[in-house]
């Protein structure tokens, strides 16, 4: 495998760990309102993210820098094309980063239901704009030969990349309702059941729609093999909820998401952001890589950090494994 | 207005404003980590107050920090692909490098720190502490190494397309100008933390312990909090000022405009006077009309540390640059209405001209409020006089105009360069910044994203100095019960992380510490 090959397999692996990492943080933010009754069961589902949301987001952090060292002409065309989504992503970041460390330093109704807010709608925005963003990547904009967006913010909504919008909300709420299961007890656990149990199928249908209509445009034989399996898995993930199997459903969904990722990014290779102008104004892996000296150096880095990295939040999740209910909330002290 | 200036002016806003919350999360967190260390050695609970108290300010300024630094790393893309596309082989790289070994660390070990007060064996969570903190430190080499490169691109070649290609990453991270650029910066942070223990320290000291024992528990918490944040303000100060003056010795070779703009020197002197204060209009080449008081002599010092030597002025240097850079912008419809048009190789003169200036007095102003702070506070001293308290708080602000002023002025006096040629370098590698803007972007857009992250900056602006506010004023029991005291009776069966001792968790030992 090339150098660039390998980066572009990094980079959807980076994609990766960000939608399967913060998909259940953006569902917990996301469900944060419908599933709670009192602000103690708020807190119980703010904390089964409260260690780790900061170093699940930092995958999109070293995605985006990683595209920039890698694929200058990628990062620069996809973010100066995608201006808008990724604006208001970031606005929606901005604001639910500062919430989680704000809403608990005020003993304040007002003030807690307030920042609960920015928490919800901070998670609604980004899995609405990433699923955009990343499915019109695969699936193509409109580029001109220097790799800039013919058009407007319309130009962004179409059928396919709305649906990649619909699907990566909707699996970060199955995922945030199963990991929601996983990790409390008592109402909030037995009311993420509930999530799954009532919608779990109709928040799986986007997402396969998703896999089926990447695979029919543009995917091989082997991608869909791998949708396959990613649909089979994904069904699999409701069976196990209803055998009250956790933490299978949750692995599960660690497949189905992978599947999904693999099947984008492997029906998009050689491209990294086709041109629906003209297939000659494409951007291509190899078009839009950097150096090889270059694609060296951050090699070399990424060998030693990757592992590093998941062997320190590996180890996070585990010293925070207890499930935690609201019997486990300590007393708020604040001035 | 063009879409250049809405660009600019973003990147302006949002790099400031980041740039208030960095030195505070840079300065403070280490020192948190040097007071848990305190603790850890030697068990005294004023340590562990402190840890805590001044752990609690660390969050709520490093959540500030974290939030605005995406935005940073996100512009390039958005606001600046053609300056992404060119220098992308190069840049790229420390940034990547950044996240992979610094961000994560910062981010994993901070949770980790935050939530685990109770939950890892002490020595575990001290080490989470100097994980996150020190990677803060890292994360600023990145970065400067980053921003070096565009003051003073080497480590590079030409590659057919006239773009620059990274042949040494070693040069890259070991730049000169990095290598002055990096204590200088960590320093002022440093110089920023140090200032704020001082501040809000001499406000606890004069409001609750004018008349209290000396080994009161909660007066020695604020004494030793000022003690050390005046001795680190001092220091820093003396390192600002040994690095900063190796700075400007490198940037008379290696951006000679940027240091004539920086004192507003219009002809080539030798030797040359060094300004402290002008009247007049400093804006114009001429200098016409500009009256200055100047220190013989000592700009050839500050130069190239003899009286003697000739610093060029900007007039000279718009010869030079115009006959080694050209005169008029390439003919490029993309360059908007620039395309054509004359080059303006003088930086804003009044913007360099006072930046700097403001930079040394601000810090000039900080290091003397630590000194002084050091002095009236001797020996277990509590001053008396009332204008100790507001003195001190209103110097907290004094090292952040500092670094701001500072990063302004530097980056402002490398106008109308967005990477700017390096004299002894590769040829060809410079871009000017109306080259740098996105050329797909719509105004609309770019205004628009101007307005909403500057509203939503202003707004979160508010919400911390608020929080800050009422923390610091709440004092230890704002954030534990203080160890010195008893615990209430309904406490003692839960006390949770708050929890004094670091040891207690309530709820069964699940969650020492919530949201």
């Amino acid at each position: 495998m090339d150098l660039p090959t390998f980066w572009f397999c990094v980079i959807a692996v980076l994609w990766l760990g960000y939608f399967f990492l913060e998909g259940f943080d953006f569902g917990v933010g996301m469900l944060l309102g419908p599933m709670t009754r009192d602000d103690t069961e708020r807190r119980v589902m703010v904390n089964t993210i409260g260690p780790v949301w900061d170093g699940n987001e930092v995958w999109v952090i070293v995605a985006v820098g990683a595209t920039f060292a890698a694929f200058p002409h990628w990062y620069a065309a996809l973010l100066s094309g995608a201006y808008l989504p990724i604006l208001f992503i970031l606005l929606a970041l901005i604001g639910r980063g500062v919430a989680f460390e704000y809403r608990g330093k005020v003993d304040s109704h007002r003030w807690r239901r307030n920042w609960d807010r920015v928490i919800q709608i901070g998670s609604w925005i980004p899995p609405l704009g990433w699923g955009l963003v990343i499915t019109g990547t695969v699936t193509g904009l409109p580029i001109d030969p220097n790799g800039d967006l013919r058009g407007g913010v319309v130009d962004l909504l179409r059928l396919d990349t709305v649906l990649g919008a619909v699907a990566l909300t909707a699996f970060s709420l199955l995922h945030g309702a199963v990991f929601v299961a996983l990790k409390t007890d008592g109402t909030v656990r037995h009311r993420a059941h509930g999530v799954v149990r009532r919608f779990g199928p109709l928040l799986l249908a986007p997402v396969l729609a998703l896999l089926v209509l990447v695979q029919l445009r543009q995917g091989t034989v082997w991608t869909a093999v791998v949708a396959g399996l990613a649909a089979a898995a994904g069904v699999l993930a409701l069976v196990w909820m209803r055998l009250n199997r956790e933490g299978r459903a949750f692995a599960s969904l660690a497949v189905l998401i992978t599947g999904v990722v693999v099947v984008l990014f492997g029906s998009l290779y050689p491209d990294v952001l086709p041109s629906t102008v003209d297939e000659a104004f494409s951007l291509t892996v190899a078009g839009a890589s950097s150096s090889p000296y270059t694609l060296t150096v951050i090699t070399w880095v990424a060998a030693f950090g990757t592992p590093a990295v998941l062997v320190y939040q590996g180890w996070t999740y585990w010293v925070f494994r207890r499930r935690i209910s609201t019997a486990n909330i300590p007393p708020v002290r604040v001035p | 207005m063009e879409i250049l200036d809405v660009a600019r002016w973003q990147f302006g806003i949002t790099t400031v404003y980041h740039f208030l919350m960095v030195p505070l999360t840079i300065g403070l967190s280490v020192l948190v980590a040097v007071m848990q260390t305190a603790w850890h050695r030697t068990g005294k609970p004023e340590y562990l107050a402190m840890t805590k108290f001044w752990g609690k300010l660390m969050l709520i300024n490093f959540a500030m920090g974290v939030v605005t630094g995406i935005v940073q790393e996100f512009q390039f893309g958005m606001n600046w692909s053609e300056y992404s596309r060119f220098v992308g082989d190069v840049f790229g790289a420390p940034l990547a490098m950044e996240g992979l070994v610094a961000f994560f660390v910062e981010s994993t070990f901070l949770g980790l720190w935050i939530f685990g007060w109770g939950r890892l064996p002490k020595r575990v969570h001290l080490a989470c502490i100097w994980a996150a903190s020190l990677a803060t430190v890292l994360s600023a080499y990145f970065i400067l190494s980053a921003n070096s490169w565009m003051q003073h691109p080497v480590g590079v070649a030409l590659d057919e397309d006239g773009r620059p290609r990274l042949t040494s990453v070693w040069e890259l991270l070991t730049n000169s100008t990095v290598l002055a650029a990096f204590p200088h910066t960590i320093a002022g942070s440093f110089a920023v933390a140090g200032s704020f223990l001082v501040g809000i320290a001499a406000w606890h000291l004069a409001r609750r312990h004018r008349d209290t024992p000396q080994d009161d528990p909660d007066r020695r918490v604020w004494h030793r909090s000022l003690r050390l944040g005046g001795w680190v303000g001092v220091v820093s100060f003396a390192a600002v000022a040994i690095s900063g003056d190796l700075q400007a010795k490198l940037m008379f070779e290696q951006q000679p405009m940027k240091m004539a703009a920086a004192e507003a020197l219009c002809h080539t002197e030798a030797p040359a006077g060094f300004s402290v204060f002008a009247v007049g209009d400093v804006s114009r080449p001429d200098c016409e009309s500009v009256k200055s008081i100047t220190v013989p002599g000592l700009l050839s010092v500050l130069a190239h540390s003899d009286f003697s030597t000739e610093v060029r002025g900007v007039e000279q240097l718009v010869d030079e640059y115009t006959e080694r850079y050209g005169t008029n912008y390439p003919d490029d419809p993309r360059l908007g209405e620039m395309a054509g048009q004359p080059i303006d190789y003088v930086p804003s003169l009044p913007i360099t001209y006072w930046g700097f200036r403001l930079m040394i007095g601000f810090g000039v102003i900080a290091a003397g409020a630590c000194a002084v702070a050091l002095w009236v506070t001797r020996r277990g001293r509590v001053p008396r006089s009332r204008w100790f308290a507001p003195l001190a708080l209103a110097g907290i602000a004094a090292p952040f105009l500092a670094n701001t002023f500072g990063w302004i002025f530097t980056e402002m006096g490398r106008q109308p360069f967005v990477v700017v040629p390096n004299p002894t370098g590769v040829d060809g590698v410079w871009m000017y910044t109306a080259q740098a803007v996105s050329p797909g972007v719509s105004l609309g857009s770019a205004v628009f994203s101007l307005v909403a992250l500057t509203a939503v900056y202003a707004v979160l602006a508010v919400v911390e100095v608020f929080l800050l506010a009422r923390y610091a004023r709440a004092g230890v029991s704002g954030v534990m019960r203080p160890p010195w005291e008893e615990p209430a009776e309904e406490e003692k069966s839960d006390d949770g992380p708050g929890g004094s001792d670091g040891r207690g968790g309530g709820g069964g030992d699940v969650l020492a510490f919530a949201y």
